[in-house]
Protein backbone atom coordinates (compact mmCIF):
# COMPACT_ATOMS: atom_id res chain seq x y z
CA UNK A 1 0.00 0.00 0.00
CA UNK A 2 2.80 2.38 0.96
CA UNK A 3 4.65 1.54 -2.23
CA UNK A 4 1.53 2.20 -4.24
CA UNK A 5 1.06 5.52 -2.51
CA UNK A 6 4.64 6.54 -3.22
CA UNK A 7 4.17 5.48 -6.83
CA UNK A 8 1.05 7.60 -7.13
CA UNK A 9 2.80 10.55 -5.56
CA UNK A 10 5.76 10.31 -7.92
CA UNK A 11 3.47 9.98 -10.93
CA UNK A 12 1.53 13.05 -9.85
CA UNK A 13 4.65 15.15 -9.42
CA UNK A 14 6.08 13.95 -12.75
CA UNK A 15 2.79 14.96 -14.33
CA UNK A 16 3.06 18.35 -12.71
CA UNK A 17 6.66 19.02 -13.72
CA UNK A 18 6.63 17.94 -17.36
CA UNK A 19 5.66 20.87 -19.53
CA UNK A 20 2.96 19.96 -21.99
CA UNK A 21 3.70 20.02 -25.66
CA UNK A 22 0.79 21.45 -27.56
CA UNK A 23 -0.03 20.24 -31.04
CA UNK A 24 -2.79 21.60 -33.17
CA UNK A 25 -4.85 19.36 -35.40
CA UNK A 26 -7.48 20.68 -37.78
CA UNK A 27 -10.52 18.93 -39.15
CA UNK A 28 -11.71 20.43 -42.42
CA UNK A 29 -13.91 18.83 -45.07
CA UNK A 30 -13.83 15.65 -42.98
CA UNK A 31 -10.06 15.37 -43.23
CA UNK A 32 -7.36 15.86 -40.63
CA UNK A 33 -4.62 18.38 -41.15
CA UNK A 34 -1.85 17.38 -40.81
CA UNK A 35 -2.48 13.70 -41.39
CA UNK A 36 0.91 12.75 -39.96
CA UNK A 37 1.66 14.17 -36.53
CA UNK A 38 5.15 13.78 -35.10
CA UNK A 39 5.48 13.74 -31.33
CA UNK A 40 8.49 13.08 -29.09
CA UNK A 41 8.78 9.74 -27.31
CA UNK A 42 8.08 9.65 -23.58
CA UNK A 43 6.37 12.99 -23.26
CA UNK A 44 2.81 13.95 -22.62
CA UNK A 45 1.22 15.84 -25.49
CA UNK A 46 -1.81 18.10 -25.49
CA UNK A 47 -3.70 17.72 -28.75
CA UNK A 48 -5.88 20.67 -29.63
CA UNK A 49 -8.33 19.46 -32.23
CA UNK A 50 -10.15 22.19 -34.09
CA UNK A 51 -13.20 21.11 -36.03
CA UNK A 52 -13.85 23.67 -38.77
CA UNK A 53 -16.69 21.66 -40.26
CA UNK A 54 -20.28 22.34 -39.32
CA UNK A 55 -20.80 18.68 -38.40
CA UNK A 56 -19.62 16.95 -35.23
CA UNK A 57 -16.72 14.53 -35.46
CA UNK A 58 -15.45 11.89 -33.09
CA UNK A 59 -11.69 11.71 -32.70
CA UNK A 60 -10.98 8.07 -32.08
CA UNK A 61 -7.83 6.03 -31.74
CA UNK A 62 -7.87 2.44 -30.61
CA UNK A 63 -4.10 2.27 -30.20
CA UNK A 64 -4.06 5.45 -28.11
CA UNK A 65 -7.21 4.47 -26.25
CA UNK A 66 -8.83 7.82 -26.87
CA UNK A 67 -12.26 8.91 -28.02
CA UNK A 68 -13.79 12.33 -27.97
CA UNK A 69 -16.63 14.05 -29.75
CA UNK A 70 -15.64 17.41 -31.23
CA UNK A 71 -18.81 19.37 -32.02
CA UNK A 72 -18.94 21.37 -35.26
CA UNK A 73 -17.05 24.70 -35.26
CA UNK A 74 -15.29 24.05 -31.97
CA UNK A 75 -12.02 22.90 -30.47
CA UNK A 76 -11.50 19.93 -28.19
CA UNK A 77 -8.54 18.95 -26.02
CA UNK A 78 -7.18 15.43 -25.79
CA UNK A 79 -4.13 14.48 -23.76
CA UNK A 80 -2.01 11.62 -25.07
CA UNK A 81 1.17 9.89 -23.98
CA UNK A 82 3.82 9.62 -22.74
CA UNK A 83 4.15 7.32 -25.76
CA UNK A 84 6.65 4.62 -26.68
CA UNK A 85 8.20 4.91 -30.15
CA UNK A 86 5.79 3.81 -32.84
CA UNK A 87 2.83 4.72 -35.02
CA UNK A 88 -0.60 5.33 -33.58
CA UNK A 89 -3.36 5.63 -36.17
CA UNK A 90 -6.49 7.68 -35.49
CA UNK A 91 -9.72 8.33 -37.36
CA UNK A 92 -12.72 10.60 -37.30
CA UNK A 93 -15.26 7.93 -36.56
CA UNK A 94 -18.19 9.79 -38.07
CA UNK A 95 -16.38 10.09 -41.42
CA UNK A 96 -13.86 7.31 -41.27
CA UNK A 97 -13.44 7.02 -45.04
CA UNK A 98 -11.73 10.38 -45.32
CA UNK A 99 -10.79 11.43 -41.80
CA UNK A 100 -7.67 9.40 -41.12
CA UNK A 101 -4.29 10.17 -39.66
CA UNK A 102 -1.40 8.81 -37.70
CA UNK A 103 0.60 9.98 -34.73
CA UNK A 104 4.25 9.03 -35.00
CA UNK A 105 6.26 8.99 -31.79
CA UNK A 106 10.02 9.11 -32.29
CA UNK B 1 -25.94 1.80 -45.64
CA UNK B 2 -23.74 -1.00 -44.37
CA UNK B 3 -21.11 1.42 -43.07
CA UNK B 4 -23.81 3.40 -41.26
CA UNK B 5 -25.34 0.30 -39.72
CA UNK B 6 -21.94 -0.90 -38.54
CA UNK B 7 -21.31 2.32 -36.62
CA UNK B 8 -24.81 2.24 -35.12
CA UNK B 9 -24.30 -1.41 -34.21
CA UNK B 10 -21.07 -0.63 -32.38
CA UNK B 11 -22.78 2.11 -30.40
CA UNK B 12 -25.87 0.04 -29.61
CA UNK B 13 -23.99 -3.13 -28.65
CA UNK B 14 -22.69 -1.95 -25.28
CA UNK B 15 -26.05 -0.63 -24.14
CA UNK B 16 -27.77 -3.82 -25.35
CA UNK B 17 -25.40 -6.03 -23.35
CA UNK B 18 -26.03 -3.99 -20.20
CA UNK B 19 -29.78 -4.26 -20.72
CA UNK B 20 -29.43 -8.02 -21.28
CA UNK B 21 -27.69 -8.46 -17.94
CA UNK B 22 -30.11 -6.16 -16.09
CA UNK B 23 -33.12 -7.96 -17.60
CA UNK B 24 -31.73 -11.29 -16.38
CA UNK B 25 -30.95 -9.84 -12.93
CA UNK B 26 -34.55 -8.65 -12.48
CA UNK B 27 -36.04 -11.99 -13.48
CA UNK B 28 -39.17 -12.70 -11.47
CA UNK B 29 -39.69 -9.18 -10.14
CA UNK B 30 -43.19 -7.95 -11.04
CA UNK B 31 -43.59 -5.07 -13.51
CA UNK B 32 -39.88 -5.08 -14.40
CA UNK B 33 -40.67 -4.69 -18.12
CA UNK B 34 -42.18 -1.28 -17.50
CA UNK B 35 -39.16 -0.18 -15.47
CA UNK B 36 -36.58 -1.37 -17.99
CA UNK B 37 -38.53 0.15 -20.86
CA UNK B 38 -38.82 3.38 -18.86
CA UNK B 39 -35.06 3.38 -18.37
CA UNK B 40 -34.44 2.96 -22.09
CA UNK B 41 -36.88 5.77 -22.98
CA UNK B 42 -35.32 8.03 -20.35
CA UNK B 43 -31.90 7.25 -21.84
CA UNK B 44 -33.10 8.06 -25.36
CA UNK B 45 -34.62 11.38 -24.31
CA UNK B 46 -31.42 12.14 -22.39
CA UNK B 47 -29.35 11.28 -25.50
CA UNK B 48 -31.17 13.85 -27.57
CA UNK B 49 -30.71 16.49 -24.87
CA UNK B 50 -27.01 15.67 -24.44
CA UNK B 51 -26.43 15.65 -28.19
CA UNK B 52 -28.09 19.03 -28.53
CA UNK B 53 -26.01 20.52 -25.72
CA UNK B 54 -22.73 18.79 -26.69
CA UNK B 55 -21.27 22.13 -27.76
CA UNK B 56 -21.87 23.60 -24.32
CA UNK B 57 -20.65 20.46 -22.52
CA UNK B 58 -17.47 20.33 -24.62
CA UNK B 59 -16.60 23.95 -23.82
CA UNK B 60 -17.21 23.50 -20.12
CA UNK B 61 -14.20 23.28 -17.76
CA UNK B 62 -11.51 24.24 -20.29
CA UNK B 63 -12.55 21.73 -22.92
CA UNK B 64 -12.66 18.69 -20.68
CA UNK B 65 -16.38 18.91 -19.89
CA UNK B 66 -17.13 15.83 -21.96
CA UNK B 67 -14.63 13.71 -20.05
CA UNK B 68 -15.94 14.96 -16.69
CA UNK B 69 -19.49 14.27 -17.75
CA UNK B 70 -18.71 10.76 -18.96
CA UNK B 71 -16.69 9.95 -15.85
CA UNK B 72 -19.53 11.20 -13.61
CA UNK B 73 -22.31 9.21 -15.23
CA UNK B 74 -20.10 6.11 -15.32
CA UNK B 75 -19.34 6.66 -11.63
CA UNK B 76 -23.07 6.89 -10.90
CA UNK B 77 -23.69 3.64 -12.76
CA UNK B 78 -20.90 1.94 -10.80
CA UNK B 79 -22.50 3.03 -7.49
CA UNK B 80 -25.92 1.78 -8.59
CA UNK B 81 -24.51 -1.58 -9.65
CA UNK B 82 -22.58 -1.89 -6.40
CA UNK B 83 -25.72 -1.19 -4.41
CA UNK B 84 -27.63 -3.72 -6.47
CA UNK B 85 -24.98 -6.41 -5.91
CA UNK B 86 -25.31 -6.00 -2.16
CA UNK B 87 -29.08 -6.00 -2.36
CA UNK B 88 -29.05 -9.15 -4.44
CA UNK B 89 -26.68 -10.88 -2.03
CA UNK B 90 -29.13 -10.38 0.84
CA UNK B 91 -32.16 -11.19 -1.29
CA UNK B 92 -30.63 -14.42 -2.54
CA UNK B 93 -30.39 -15.46 1.12
CA UNK B 94 -33.88 -14.25 1.95
CA UNK B 95 -35.39 -16.18 -0.91
CA UNK B 96 -33.87 -19.42 0.20
CA UNK B 97 -35.45 -18.96 3.66
CA UNK B 98 -39.10 -19.19 4.74
CA UNK B 99 -41.95 -18.04 2.58
CA UNK B 100 -42.67 -14.91 4.55
CA UNK B 101 -39.33 -13.39 3.60
CA UNK B 102 -40.42 -13.68 0.00
CA UNK B 103 -42.92 -10.87 0.50
CA UNK B 104 -40.19 -8.52 1.66
CA UNK B 105 -37.93 -9.66 -1.16
CA UNK B 106 -40.54 -8.65 -3.70
CA UNK B 107 -41.22 -5.35 -1.97
CA UNK B 108 -37.49 -4.67 -2.06
CA UNK B 109 -37.63 -5.60 -5.72
CA UNK B 110 -39.20 -2.26 -6.58
CA UNK B 111 -36.29 -0.50 -4.96
CA UNK B 112 -33.85 -2.57 -6.98
CA UNK B 113 -35.79 -1.79 -10.16
CA UNK B 114 -35.51 1.96 -9.66
CA UNK B 115 -31.75 1.62 -9.29
CA UNK B 116 -31.49 -0.54 -12.39
CA UNK B 117 -33.70 1.88 -14.32
CA UNK B 118 -30.97 4.45 -13.80
CA UNK B 119 -28.30 1.96 -14.94
CA UNK B 120 -30.24 1.22 -18.14
CA UNK B 121 -30.85 4.93 -18.75
CA UNK B 122 -27.13 5.68 -18.35
CA UNK B 123 -26.12 2.81 -20.65
CA UNK B 124 -28.47 4.08 -23.35
CA UNK B 125 -27.53 7.70 -22.77
CA UNK B 126 -23.80 7.18 -23.19
CA UNK B 127 -23.92 5.52 -26.57
CA UNK B 128 -27.16 7.19 -27.60
CA UNK B 129 -25.80 10.73 -27.57
CA UNK B 130 -22.96 9.72 -29.91
CA UNK B 131 -25.37 7.94 -32.23
CA UNK B 132 -27.62 10.99 -32.40
CA UNK B 133 -24.63 13.22 -33.23
CA UNK B 134 -23.44 10.80 -35.90
CA UNK B 135 -26.86 10.65 -37.55
CA UNK B 136 -27.20 14.40 -37.27
CA UNK B 137 -23.85 14.79 -39.02
CA UNK B 138 -24.72 12.62 -41.98
CA UNK B 139 -28.17 14.16 -42.24
CA UNK B 140 -26.92 17.73 -42.61
CA UNK B 141 -24.07 16.97 -44.98
CA UNK B 142 -26.45 14.98 -47.14
CA UNK B 143 -23.58 12.55 -47.74
CA UNK B 144 -26.11 9.72 -47.67
CA UNK B 145 -29.77 9.49 -48.54
CA UNK B 146 -32.56 9.36 -46.00
CA UNK B 147 -33.18 5.75 -47.00
CA UNK B 148 -29.56 4.88 -46.28
CA UNK B 149 -29.68 6.62 -42.94
CA UNK B 150 -32.91 5.04 -41.73
CA UNK B 151 -32.03 1.65 -43.20
CA UNK B 152 -28.59 1.72 -41.61
CA UNK B 153 -30.04 2.87 -38.30
CA UNK B 154 -32.66 0.13 -38.19
CA UNK B 155 -30.19 -2.55 -39.26
CA UNK B 156 -27.62 -1.51 -36.66
CA UNK B 157 -30.24 -1.26 -33.93
CA UNK B 158 -31.61 -4.69 -34.80
CA UNK B 159 -28.11 -6.17 -34.71
CA UNK B 160 -27.37 -4.70 -31.29
CA UNK B 161 -30.74 -5.72 -29.89
CA UNK B 162 -30.19 -9.28 -31.15
CA UNK B 163 -26.89 -9.46 -29.28
CA UNK B 164 -28.54 -8.23 -26.06
CA UNK B 165 -31.43 -10.66 -26.45
CA UNK B 166 -29.06 -13.56 -27.13
CA UNK B 167 -27.18 -12.75 -23.93
CA UNK B 168 -30.44 -12.57 -21.97
CA UNK B 169 -31.71 -15.89 -23.34
CA UNK B 170 -28.35 -17.49 -22.62
CA UNK B 171 -28.36 -16.25 -19.02
CA UNK B 172 -31.88 -17.60 -18.44
CA UNK B 173 -30.69 -21.09 -19.34
CA UNK B 174 -28.33 -21.12 -16.37
CA UNK B 175 -29.63 -23.53 -13.71
CA UNK B 176 -31.35 -21.69 -10.84
CA UNK B 177 -28.84 -22.68 -8.17
CA UNK B 178 -26.00 -20.95 -10.06
CA UNK B 179 -28.10 -18.19 -11.55
CA UNK B 180 -27.64 -15.62 -8.77
CA UNK B 181 -23.90 -16.24 -8.51
CA UNK B 182 -23.38 -15.84 -12.26
CA UNK B 183 -25.47 -12.67 -12.41
CA UNK B 184 -23.68 -11.24 -9.36
CA UNK B 185 -20.32 -11.92 -10.98
CA UNK B 186 -21.44 -10.34 -14.27
CA UNK B 187 -22.69 -7.24 -12.48
CA UNK B 188 -19.44 -6.98 -10.54
CA UNK B 189 -17.38 -7.19 -13.75
CA UNK B 190 -19.72 -4.77 -15.54
CA UNK B 191 -19.26 -2.23 -12.75
CA UNK B 192 -15.48 -2.73 -12.70
CA UNK B 193 -15.37 -2.24 -16.48
CA UNK B 194 -17.32 1.01 -16.19
CA UNK B 195 -14.93 2.21 -13.49
CA UNK B 196 -12.01 1.50 -15.81
CA UNK B 197 -13.67 3.52 -18.57
CA UNK B 198 -14.26 6.38 -16.15
CA UNK B 199 -10.53 6.28 -15.31
CA UNK B 200 -9.71 6.39 -19.03
CA UNK B 201 -11.71 9.60 -19.43
CA UNK B 202 -10.03 11.17 -16.41
CA UNK B 203 -6.59 10.28 -17.82
CA UNK B 204 -7.60 11.64 -21.24
CA UNK B 205 -8.55 14.92 -19.53
CA UNK B 206 -5.24 14.89 -17.66
CA UNK B 207 -7.01 14.92 -14.29
CA UNK B 208 -5.33 11.66 -13.26
CA UNK B 209 -1.90 10.32 -14.21
CA UNK B 210 -1.97 7.30 -16.50
CA UNK B 211 0.38 5.26 -14.25
CA UNK B 212 2.13 3.77 -17.25
CA UNK B 213 0.22 3.56 -20.47
CA UNK B 214 -0.31 0.97 -21.70
CA UNK B 215 0.29 -1.35 -18.77
CA UNK B 216 0.13 -4.23 -21.24
CA UNK B 217 -0.69 -4.58 -24.91
CA UNK B 218 -2.83 -7.44 -26.19
CA UNK B 219 -3.83 -5.61 -29.36
CA UNK B 220 -2.01 -8.11 -31.56
CA UNK B 221 -3.89 -11.01 -29.93
CA UNK B 222 -7.36 -9.52 -29.45
CA UNK B 223 -7.77 -5.86 -30.40
CA UNK B 224 -10.60 -3.78 -28.90
CA UNK B 225 -12.23 -3.39 -32.29
CA UNK B 226 -12.37 -7.15 -33.00
CA UNK B 227 -15.85 -8.70 -32.55
CA UNK B 228 -14.88 -10.67 -29.43
CA UNK B 229 -12.91 -7.73 -28.06
CA UNK B 230 -15.91 -5.43 -28.52
CA UNK B 231 -18.32 -7.83 -26.80
CA UNK B 232 -15.92 -8.42 -23.92
CA UNK B 233 -15.40 -4.67 -23.66
CA UNK B 234 -19.13 -4.18 -23.20
CA UNK B 235 -19.50 -7.12 -20.82
CA UNK B 236 -16.46 -7.12 -18.56
CA UNK B 237 -14.60 -3.96 -19.59
CA UNK B 238 -11.95 -5.71 -21.65
CA UNK B 239 -9.26 -3.34 -22.90
CA UNK B 240 -6.38 -4.53 -25.07
CA UNK B 241 -4.02 -1.82 -23.82
CA UNK B 242 -5.23 -0.24 -20.59
CA UNK B 243 -3.48 2.50 -18.69
CA UNK B 244 -2.28 1.55 -15.21
CA UNK B 245 -4.90 3.87 -13.69
CA UNK B 246 -7.66 1.93 -15.45
CA UNK B 247 -6.44 -1.34 -14.00
CA UNK B 248 -6.23 0.27 -10.55
CA UNK B 249 -9.85 1.49 -10.81
CA UNK B 250 -10.99 -1.86 -12.15
CA UNK B 251 -9.45 -3.86 -9.32
CA UNK B 252 -10.53 -1.40 -6.63
CA UNK B 253 -14.17 -1.54 -7.67
CA UNK B 254 -14.14 -5.30 -8.19
CA UNK B 255 -12.66 -5.91 -4.74
CA UNK B 256 -14.94 -3.35 -3.04
CA UNK B 257 -18.06 -4.96 -4.50
CA UNK B 258 -16.87 -8.48 -3.67
CA UNK B 259 -16.23 -7.46 -0.05
CA UNK B 260 -19.52 -5.52 0.13
CA UNK B 261 -21.67 -8.38 -1.12
CA UNK B 262 -19.91 -10.83 1.18
CA UNK B 263 -20.67 -8.54 4.11
CA UNK B 264 -24.31 -8.12 3.04
CA UNK B 265 -24.73 -11.86 2.75
CA UNK B 266 -23.22 -12.72 6.12
CA UNK B 267 -25.24 -9.96 7.81
CA UNK B 268 -28.47 -11.45 6.45
CA UNK B 269 -27.50 -14.90 7.60
CA UNK B 270 -26.72 -13.60 11.12
CA UNK B 271 -30.02 -11.67 11.24
CA UNK B 272 -31.95 -14.77 10.30
CA UNK B 273 -30.16 -16.96 12.81
CA UNK B 274 -31.18 -14.58 15.57
CA UNK B 275 -34.90 -14.97 14.78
Amino acid sequence: MQKLFAFLLISFSVTAIAADIEIKLIIENHRFQPEIVNVPVGQKVKLLIENRDATPEEFESHSLNREKVIPGKSTGTVYIGPLAAGSYPFVGEFNDKTAKGVIVAK
Amino acid sequence: MFATSLIIFREVLEAALVIGIVAAATRGIPARGRWLFGGAILGLVGSAIIAASMGAIAQFADGIGQELFNACILGAAVLMLAWHSMWMASRGQAMSLEARSLGSAIRGGQQSLSVLLVVVAIAVLREGAETVLFLYGISITGSSSLFEMIGGGVLGLAGGATAGLALYMGLLRIPVRWFFSVISLLILLLAAGMASQAARFLVQADLLPSLRSPLWDFSSVMPNESPIGAVLHGLIGYDAHPAGMQVLFYLTVAIAIAVGTHWAKSRTIRANNRK
